[in-house]
């Protein structure tokens, strides 16, 4: 009846030999088709909505959908960014402190940028 | 984690020094490539709205600085990468749905994305710099 070497339990988890699921596989992708909207709608909203000098690209920002369109690229380019590196950190730095290091680092540094970028992005939109 | 590989001195795939490169091999090593230059990418959109949010003489400064001549090739660099991993990551999203994995198919659109990464790049300067 049952010809698969993996046990009924561990089709019932559907958590495979990683122990984490598709989790991973499916945020990279979720992540990946709104940065395919958001990049270039920033790019080119930028761009052509502005001409660079300050008054002109604060005045952007002061825009509620522009301001929530940047803090969406922010956060969704971290997210995204923090589970590619994931994985290459995963594939090349073998040394177990190596890795826990790199591996804390790659959580540490996109959470910072974060933070940062968000609280920039809200002062600029509040006008402060 | 770190497993039984961790001393074990054979070399990893896909073995660099022995393979002839074609082009979908060069599209797959460009995206990690890419990726992990666009880490610097995101610390450097940071950086201009930390800049942005501190006023106009923080931006002018944090701006005149980006026009100096390496800080160009590097934020040209940064902008294919973009641009190309955008292109790439479509053609990702299109092998995850099962399309295009005919060899001619990605074949073709590997050039297609490299050419996508040169151009959007100089398409982006001309946008910023003569419009």
């Amino acid at each position: 009846m049952n010809h698969s070497l993996r046990t009924p339990l561990s089709r019932a988890r559907g958590l495979g030999s990683a122990k984490h699921g598709v989790g991973h596989f499916i945020q990279q992708r979720a992540t990946a088709i709104f940065l395919a909207v958001l990049l270039p709608w920033f790019a080119l909203s930028v761009l052509l909505g502005t001409d660079g000098s300050y008054d002109s690209v604060v005045g952007w920002l002061k825009h509620p959908l522009n301001a929530a369109g940047t803090a969406l690229l922010v956060l969704t380019g971290l997210f995204h960014m923090r589970l590619g590196m994931q994985v290459v950190i995963e594939d090349y730095i073998t040394g177990a402190v190596a890795r826990t290091v790199s591996l804390l680092a790659n959580t540490a540094i996109p959470a910072i940028l974060a933070v940062i970028a968000i609280l920039s992005v809200a002062k600029v939109f509040v006008g402060a | 984690m770190a497993g039984p590989q961790a001393h074990d001195k054979r070399p990893l795939s896909p073995h660099l020094q022995v393979w002839r490169w074609h082009v979908t091999m060069a599209t797959s090593i460009f995206h990690r490539a890419s990726g992990v230059a666009l880490y610097l990418g995101a610390m450097v959109l940071t950086a201009w709205v930390v800049a942005l949010a501190s006023g106009p003489a923080a931006y002018t400064d944090f701006m005149s600085f980006l026009m100096n001549p390496l800080c160009l090739v590097i934020l040209f660099g940064i902008t294919a990468a973009a641009c190309y991993h955008l292109a790439n990551g479509i053609r990702h999203l299109a092998w995850d749905a099962g399309k295009g994995f005919d060899p001619k198919v990605s074949t073709a659109t590997g050039w297609a994305t490299i050419i996508a990464g040169a151009v959007g790049a100089v398409l982006v300067f001309a946008l910023a710099f003569l419009a």
